[in-house]
């Protein structure tokens, strides 16, 4: 941790970087991978099991109206919560190697 | 021929295909005041940077409305509330579709891309690899997305129009090319990028004041509507019904819908006008939010249309629907609101077909011009020149287009366009992006096949032998080929880099980090 790489090679090596590089991707496909099974899962109900999204959950309202509805609003948030963390952890761990550069 | 279907179909019910004065005006009053933004923005619109990227003057926010405004195309407004107006549930199936893209832009390609890039996404896939081929093959994959997706805006543009002012289908094609030609050409993205703005915002609130006129029939409950709804068509309106009859056709379109929004040249150039890869994040946060607001009105819209003026009088003007949140507009808000949600959705058209032009203009000045004959070297000058002659020539082409597939079933390209785009252009680009192995050859092949394959395989689709041509059965099983060409695109490119290493490419793949990861460097 106290060594300071100077050159943009070093940089490059350095275990702050790597660090840097391997939590975008793990966060990014967590995300993704997410996204995807909560989508095709849901393509799937309704290929192979739609009498359950048929079910009555109000006098006429179906479980299909929410879990669709729902998957718009989870889509929305899912890109808030990336936005919420590259904000806050990935720009911090950035700019700290910038500086480190410079 | 519409037109006289029309009339008869809703004799003394619909003003519809009349010449509205209401929406003449708000037309030309529209036309007005992007034509002004365009004078404002030709002064503003110098270099390269302007002409492109808008300077990368627009804010995360900004961007984030254009996002939107680029993607609710006419054909999704009217196209999915007719859907849900006639189909019931299913268009929400079908709008969730082109929602879920979204996401994944934002964690795979919008910051890479925009530290990497300059103007087009094939800045990136050559980033590392030879200039020349992967110009050469991803103006190609470009250039065939916009294609399609532009005969689909004009052929539609010209139908609706007719349909919408009682204006002859030529005479409308004819505006719309020469109108967003003027944006482009001498606004370029500036005035592009304020075109898409006032259009979405003229959109989600004329779309919002419609949900709520609709609403306000139904006390303002939404379960009144479904009630209403379930005790006219039934329940089954309200749940899926024969959208999705077999799962590999689901699935292969919904690969399309997904990962084609993230191939879409016209999207992926918009990240350009932001000035960093923060800017581009919350632009695809407001995007997504305000795109899924907008799919949760269609579907509202789409069943109070169902409700209000009833499936007969919807299908009897249009058999797709498409009319149906026009005749909501007018039955819940009378002429002079139906007036308006009728320019709004012309204004719709002018821009989206603006944005594509601009971004096939880019391709073949930037892409073409100066890397493939021009061996990378830009005069800045001559560079903008060929964008706009380009522009023009694609102004030209789409009116031309427009006129010879007139009468023609052109529904299949927009799925056609998002095919191509998620099996040319995505793959070729995710793997520049995330593969230190990837070579010029792979990218060159991946972008082929992925090509090739989905125009073979459509044509080969019931898409195309069946509904079109009119044969019993079709060779190929999938209506939507996405899932087999772009599965052949990540295939063709893996498989080709890993038999012919290239070292250079690898070899800068590490200092490439230092640009994709910290934004070093970027432009």
């Amino acid at each position: 941790m106290n060594q300071q790489p100077r050159t943009t090679h070093e940089l490059l090596e350095s275990p702050d970087f790597k660090k840097l590089v391997k939590q975008r991707w793990s966060v990014s496909l967590v995300l993704t991978f997410t996204m995807l099974v909560v989508y095709f899962g849901f393509l799937l109900l309704v290929a192979f099991n739609k009498e359950v999204l048929a079910t009555r959950i109000g006098e006429y309202t179906t479980l299909a109206i929410p879990v669709g509805l729902g998957i718009i609003l989870f889509a929305w948030l899912l890109t808030g919560v990336y936005v919420f963390w590259a904000n806050n952890k990935y720009d911090t761990s950035v700019e700290n190697l910038k500086n480190k550069i410079q | 021929m519409l037109l006289s279907l029309l009339l008869q179909a809703s004799a003394g019910v619909s003003t519809l295909g009349t010449a509205n004065p209401v929406s003449i005006g708000m037309f030309f009053l529209f036309v007005a005041v992007t034509l002004y933004i365009t004078y404002w923005a030709a002064k503003k619109t110098k270099t390269g940077s302007e002409f492109y990227a808008a300077g990368r003057s627009i804010s995360g926010f900004q961007n984030g409305l254009a996002l939107a405004g680029d993607y609710m195309s006419a054909a999704s407004f009217l196209g999915i509330a007719g859907m849900v107006a006639t189909k019931g549930y299913d268009g929400l199936i079908y709008s969730i579709g082109f929602l879920v893209g979204w996401p994944l832009i934002m964690f795979l390609i919008a910051e890479p891309l925009r530290n990497l890039g300059k103007y087009t996404f094939a800045d990136v896939v050559a980033f590392r690899l030879r200039q020349r081929p992967i110009r050469i093959v991803s103006s190609v994959g470009s250039l065939m997305t916009i294609a399609f997706y532009l005969i689909a805006q004009m052929v539609g543009a010209g139908g609706l129009i007719k349909t919408l002012f009682g204006l002859d289908y030529e005479i409308a094609v004819l505006v719309v090319g020469c109108v967003m030609t003027l944006y482009v050409l001498f606004g370029g993205m500036i005035a592009t990028t304020w075109v898409q703005i006032i259009k979405a915002v003229l959109l989600l609130s004329g779309a919002t004041v419609l949900v709520l006129l609709s609403l306000s029939k139904f006390d303002f409950r939404p379960s009144y509507l479904l009630e209403a709804v379930s005790t006219n068509y039934g329940q089954e309106m309200l749940a899926p019904g024969g959208y999705i009859s077999n799962p590999f056709d689901a699935l292969s379109l919904g690969l399309a819908l997904m990962l084609g929004t993230a191939g879409l040249p016209h999207i992926l150039m918009r990240f350009y006008t932001v000035p960093d890869a923060k800017a581009a994040r919350k632009s695809v946060f407001v995007a997504t939010g305000f795109i899924g607001y907008f799919y949760l009105l269609t579907f509202l819209i789409g069943f109070s249309a169902m409700a209000l003026v009833g499936k007969p009088a919807i299908e009897g003007i249009d058999k797709g629907g498409n009319m149906a949140a026009l005749l909501l507009a007018e039955q819940t808000g009378g002429t002079a609101f139906l007036g308006f949600i009728a320019a709004v959705a012309f204004a719709t058209i002018l821009a989206v077909v603006a944005g594509l032009t601009l971004s096939g203009a880019s391709s073949i000045s930037h892409d073409l011009y100066v890397h493939v004959f021009k061996n990378g070297v830009s005069d800045e000058k001559g560079e903008i020149k060929v964008a706009k002659r380009a522009t023009i020539a694609l102004g030209i082409l789409s009116i031309l287009l427009g006129l010879v597939f007139k009468g023609q079933n052109v529904a299949f390209m927009v799925g056609l366009a998002f095919s191509i785009a998620a099996s040319a252009n995505f793959p070729a680009l995710l793997m520049s992006i995330i593969w230190k192995r990837f070579t010029t050859q792979g990218a060159v092949w991946s972008i082929a096949t992925g090509a090739a394959l989905s125009l073979i395989l459509i044509v080969l689709s019931p898409t195309i032998m069946v509904d079109i041509m009119g044969y019993e059965e079709a060779i190929f099983p999938l209506k939507n080929p996405a899932m087999v060409s772009m599965s052949g695109a990540f295939l063709m490119g893996i498989l080709v880099s890993i038999l012919k290493p290239e070292s250079t490419a690898a070899a800068k793949f590490e200092s490439e980090k230092l640009r994709t990861y910290l934004g070093v460097g970027a432009e």
